[in-house]
Order: C-alpha cells, then structure tokens, then sequence
C-alpha cells in the first residue's frame, strides 16, 4: 500500500517570503505531489538496465523525458559512443589513489543501475574508466580534484568511480569546463562509516550538451554530502540517485544552479530508502534570467515498506528573475510505512521580491546592487552549507560572474541575446 | 537647516475596481530639528503618505509636489530620495533572507554617503548604536529581519535611523506592537538622533502613548486624506480623552 504524501510541507518552510506557487504549477502540470495521476505508478517500478534493448530510444513524451529538449540530447542516445570528446585529468589528495581501469573491472556497476537512455549508453559505450580510491580508515588531508575538460563535440561517453573506503574521510571536486557533448556516470560507492563530500560543478562552455547519472550507494552509517553546481553549457541534465545499503545512513544533497537565456538545466533525484533509520536532506535552489531559460528539479523520494526510521526532506526553490524564464519543480514522495521520524517537501517558485527591493532602496541602495544583494543572499546559506572553504569562496565569486551577466540584461545596459 | 515642503498632495493606490483616490490635498512643512506628530483614525491615509515619500512603487501621486530644499523629491527614484536625507522606518520591514545585518548596514551607509564608512569609526559606531538600543551583539550576523520578533524589527529600523543619519525621518506607526520598555528603548533612540543630527521627525501613529517619550512641536489630525486639524501638542492630549469620533462625524457629514 502506498501512501503519498500532499500539500502539508510548503507553509512551513517559507523563509525568503516566497509562495508555493501551486496554481501556475497546476497549469503547467509541472507540479505533482505522490504518483497520484502520473502515468508512472511507483518509482519503485521504473525500468533499470544495463541493457541497451532494454531502456530504448525515447520520444521525449516519457515521464522522464517530457521536460528535455530530447532533440539536442538526441547524439548521447547513441548505442556507441566515442571517448574522445573530453580528457579527465586528476590532482589527488596524497592518501588517495587514482587509476585508469577497463570496463571489464569488477569494481564498476556496482552503484545502482542505469535508468535512462543516456546513462545506459554511457555504460555500454566506455571503454576505460577512472577509479578515484579513498583508502580504508584513511583521513584526504586536500581536496582532490578531478577535472573533465571538453574538447569537441563528438558525442561522448565518460565514466568515473569514487569509492571511499570504509571509515574514511574526503572531498572529491568534479569540474567540467570547455565544451563537449558528453553523457557521463558518476559511481559513488561509501563504504561503512566512511564520510565523503562530492563537488560536481558543470560550468561548461557555450554550446556543451551534458547528460550525467550520478550513483551514490551507501554503507552502514556512511555519511555523504553530495553538491551539485550547474552554471554554463547549453543543455545540462543530471540524475543524482542515493541508495541506502546499511542502517544509519546519511545523505544531504545539495544543488545550486543558475539558468540564463536559451539554457537548460535539469535535475532529477532519486533517494532510495530501502533500509531503516536512514536520513536524507535535498535542498536545491535555482535563479533563472532571461528568455527560454529553463530548470526543471525532479525530486523523487521512495521510503520503502521496509525504511522504518527514516527521516528525509526536501526543498526545491526558484527565483525567477525576468520574464520569458520557466521553472518546473516536481517533488515527489512515497511511503510506503508509517513507521517512520519525519518526511516532508516543499517547493516554490518566486518572481523577484518588490518589497525587498523597495526596502533596500529606501537605505540608498541602488535596484542594480539591491538585486545583486537578494540573489547572493538567495544562494549564501547554501553556499555555506557546504563546508569546505576553498570550494565556498569559489562558488560565490562564480555567482558574481553570473550576476553580472544577467543584472546587465535586467538594467538593459547590454543587448540581450539568446 | 533643511526644509521639506508638501504642497496639495493627491495620491492614488491601483486596486482591482480601478484606481482609488487616498489623500486628497496634503500641506504640510517640516524643518530641521521639527517634529511633526501625525494622528489619525485607522485608513485615514497616514501610511499611504508615509509610503509615497519614500516612492513606493505601489502609490500614484496624481498632483501636488514634495520638494527638499527645494529638489524635486517626487522625481527621484527609490534609493535617490534615501541619498537625498529621506528616511522612512517602516511599520512592517521586509526580511531579506541570506543578507546579514552588518553587510545591509554597510552597504547602505555606503550607498547614502557616497564612500565606504572608515572601518574602525564604523564598527565603533555599529556596536555603540547597537548598545545603546539594548540590541544583543550577535544580531550584526543575523539576516535583515528573518526571524526578528516585533520589537527586534522596529529597534533595527532606528538603528538604521542612527547610523544614516537622514535630513527627515518618517516614522510609520513605529510604536505598534511595542511593549512599554521596547517603546521607551525605540523613543529614546529617536530623541538621541534628533539631538545629534537634529533630523526634522515626521511621527505617524495612531496612538498617543508615544508622544509621552518623544514631544512633538506640531500635531496633525489625518482624516479621509488631509489634515483636518493642527495643533500643539495639547492637541494629542485632547485626542487621548475624546478619540477621533468627533473628526469622523464631520467626515462623513
């Protein structure tokens, strides 16, 4: 028996003084609560594969597709891909290893099962992978970086794993820049107890189109903050899944994005709760400027007959900066006991706040730099939650470059382009 | 001294059966070192002044013109009549989430002088103000008013007023919500800024309690719109014994 969970979640969790705009979602259908009235059914009954004949081509009106511009992802759908569109290359902290493995490496496929076309002909096609190695027990003293760079657009297929041993304790920062067409699969696989922090920043150039299928799996007691920034490329759409192995897990996912003219990014989650007292937090904001911008956060959460325990949340916030943008949030949340400590959601999207740019103003401020001060403002508490500082300062000196792009679009003080 | 005259002001505020008209032919001066109490029945349209010298978007000034020493205040935008000396502490301060109070102040202080504060006179200044408006220390890190209770949002808009240090302050209703010790903490402030900058006060309430802590030179009795009567400050304790009722019959008369 599955219950779903409705409206209860979204008054309580109104902090920029946003409202949960349900009757614009409504008209969009973009908004759903539970599985009720989706063609879907459960998550739980979506289609996993290895098997190229198994998840096929899709026509773009499947659940999971009827949001992407299936047209542009259309080159990854490819049942062999090239491997030379984009070149990894990784500093590592001096505890962790790093190796280039075949495909036929039996520590591969290990994290959850591929669920989309990308992700299935991202695994079909590889032919090496990269095998970041946090050692058991051992403490990374530095970030280790890895950096997926594009240099063409041949459509490509990349494959990384993260395994973090037990007990130990590390931050991986995943960069992609340049530009690429690439479908990519992100394995995460935390060990018992072992503490791990993802960064995975897409500030890809102009023209990058990107599919990726991150898969976290966890251990017993394993704890993982997983970070999601999505900045440039022209298509980005990512399918972060978490998946409980062990009691006493712990995920927090985190994800920031900021969508200009003409760009679109997606972000589909899934948390599997399987086992109990685990506990999940999902937080993802977004800002979106100019015309035909687009994101779309799918936050699926599935707390299984079995999760007794279980303690998750999740929030999807969008501000809306100018016209012509979209924004779609669908939470979804499954229970399928009552046994659990708390599961919630709420989602909500905002056009800017004239009372807060009122408020500034009457102090002086001018609109352009009380503009700037809301969004930073909108994203700060997110940045910080991070938790490594080097990342933190990072991030915030690239959301000044996106607030300069788009506050000269909304002062009118550069030509806006598409 | 400064001045900031109001001549014959109408305004009207959007609503969905159309435009409403709100004042109806407002006169009134104020000079430096003044203060300027205005009373009214709820409605009467005292906000709605408040409101549309600062150049909120939301109200239409239909005639009539506001002028500060002689500048056209009704042409400046938002942020132009604030760096003009325009203060207004607002009844309801809106939270602005992930901003934290010292960067908001700065920026202000900056934005209204033209140039950044010297550091450590500023931070003196920040802590002393603070202080004296018995503010605990830790609200400078606090985001602007999330989570502030009444009182905490009506002390930070006078510690905004100490440290900009406007040519006019208006106060809207300042004293609602306020118990008796926040209201003493919150006039005492007001004096402190009228004696140190002496900053012409425009003192919009519905209540008399507060001209007890903070003397008015002049009242003003709002009503439909304009001012009906003025007075001293015996005016305000004529108003403590017999309420508005008298004004509203003639209103509606």
């Amino acid at each position: 028996m599955t219950s779903t969970q409705t409206e209860s979640t979204t008054s309580d969790v109104a902090p920029t003084g946003l409202s949960t705009d349900h009757s614009r979602a409504a008209a969009d259908g973009a908004h759903t609560h539970g599985t009720g009235g989706t063609p879907q059914g459960s998550r739980a009954e979506r289609v996993t594969s290895f098997d190229l004949d198994v998840i096929t081509v899709p026509s773009g009106r499947e659940e999971e597709w009827r949001f992407s511009p299936v047209a542009k992802l259309a080159p990854l759908f490819a049942a062999d891909l090239a491997s030379s569109g984009v070149r990894t290359t990784v500093v590592e902290s001096p505890e962790v290893t790093v190796e280039i493995v075949g495909r036929d490496d039996e520590r591969l496929g290990k994290a959850g099962v591929p669920g989309d076309r990308t992700a299935v002909t991202a695994w079909n096609s590889i032919k090496e992978a990269t095998v970041v190695t946090v050692p058991a027990q051992a403490i990374a003293s530095a970030v280790t970086s890895i950096r997926v760079e594009g240099i063409n657009n041949t459509p490509t297929a990349n494959h990384l794993l993260i395994h973090a041993g037990a007990l130990s304790e590390s931050v991986i920062l995943l960069d992609h820049i340049g530009s690429a067409t690439l479908t990519e699969t992100v394995e995460i696989v935390v060990d018992d107890g072992a503490h791990l922090t993802v960064v995975s920043v897409q500030d890809w150039a102009t023209g990058a189109v990107h599919a990726s299928s991150h898969r976290i799996r966890l251990g017993r007691d394993a704890k993982v903050k997983h970070v999601v920034v999505t900045l440039g490329g022209d298509v980005v759409r990512l399918t972060p899944d978490a998946e409980f192995t062990g009691e006493g897990g712990e995920v927090e996912m985190i994800g920031l994005y900021f969508a200009d003219a003409g760009q679109h990014q997606e972000h589909r989650l899934f948390v599997d709760h399987a086992v109990p007292r685990c506990k999940s937090r999902v937080t993802y904001k977004g800002a979106l400027q100019g015309e035909a911008a687009h994101t779309v956060w799918v936050g699926d959460v599935l707390i299984r007959k079995e999760a007794e325990g279980t303690d998750t949340y999740e929030l999807n916030r969008n501000l809306v900066l100018s016209d012509g943008a979209r924004a779609d949030s669908v939470p979804n949340l499954e229970i399928e006991t009552g046994l659990i400590e708390g599961a919630g959601h709420a989602s909500a999207t905002g056009r800017f706040d004239d009372e807060q740019l009122f408020y500034l103003q009457a102090r002086g401020i001018p609109e352009g730099e009380a503009r700037r001060l809301v969004v930073r403002g909108f994203f700060a508490e997110l940045i910080h939650s991070i938790g490594v500082e080097s990342i933190e300062a990072r991030l915030l000196a690239s959301i000044e470059v996106e607030l300069s792009k788009s506050m000269s679009v909304i002062e009118g003080t550069a030509p806006v382009t598409a | 001294m400064s001045s900031l005259e109001i001549h014959d002001l109408h305004v009207s505020v959007e609503t969905k059966e159309g435009p409403k008209q709100i004042l109806r032919g407002v006169d009134l001066t104020i000079n430096s070192g003044q203060t300027h109490a205005i009373m009214g029945p709820n409605g009467s349209g005292k906000s709605t002044l408040a409101y549309s010298l600062a150049g909120h978007p939301k109200y239409t000034v239909t005639s009539g013109t506001v002028t500060l020493d002689g500048e056209d205040v009704l042409a400046m935008t938002v942020d132009a009549r604030a760096r003009a000396g325009l203060f207004l502490a607002m009844q309801y301060p809106v939270e602005v989430p992930g901003v934290s109070v010292t960067n908001f102040l700065r920026t202000a202080k900056t934005a209204i002088d033209g140039q950044a504060p010297a550091l450590r006179t500023w931070v003196k200044d920040v802590k002393g103000a603070m202080e004296a408006l018995r503010m605990d220390t830790s609200f400078a890190d606090r985001s602007v008013n999330e989570g502030f209770s009444g009182g905490e949002k009506k002390r930070h808009e006078i510690l905004q007023l100490e440290l900009l240090k406007p040519k006019f302050a208006i106060l809207d209703e300042t004293d609602s919500g306020l118990d008796v010790d926040a209201l003493r903490v919150v006039s005492e402030g007001v004096n402190r800024v009228k004696e140190n900058t002496d900053a012409g006060v425009l003192l919009i309430t519905h209540y008399t309690r507060i001209l007890r802590y903070i003397k008015p030179d002049f009242v003003h009795v709002f009503v439909d719109g304009r001012i009906a009567e003025e007075g001293g400050s015996e005016l305000a304790d004529r108003l403590e014994a017999e309420g508005y009722d008298r004004f509203l019959t003639s209103a509606t008369a």
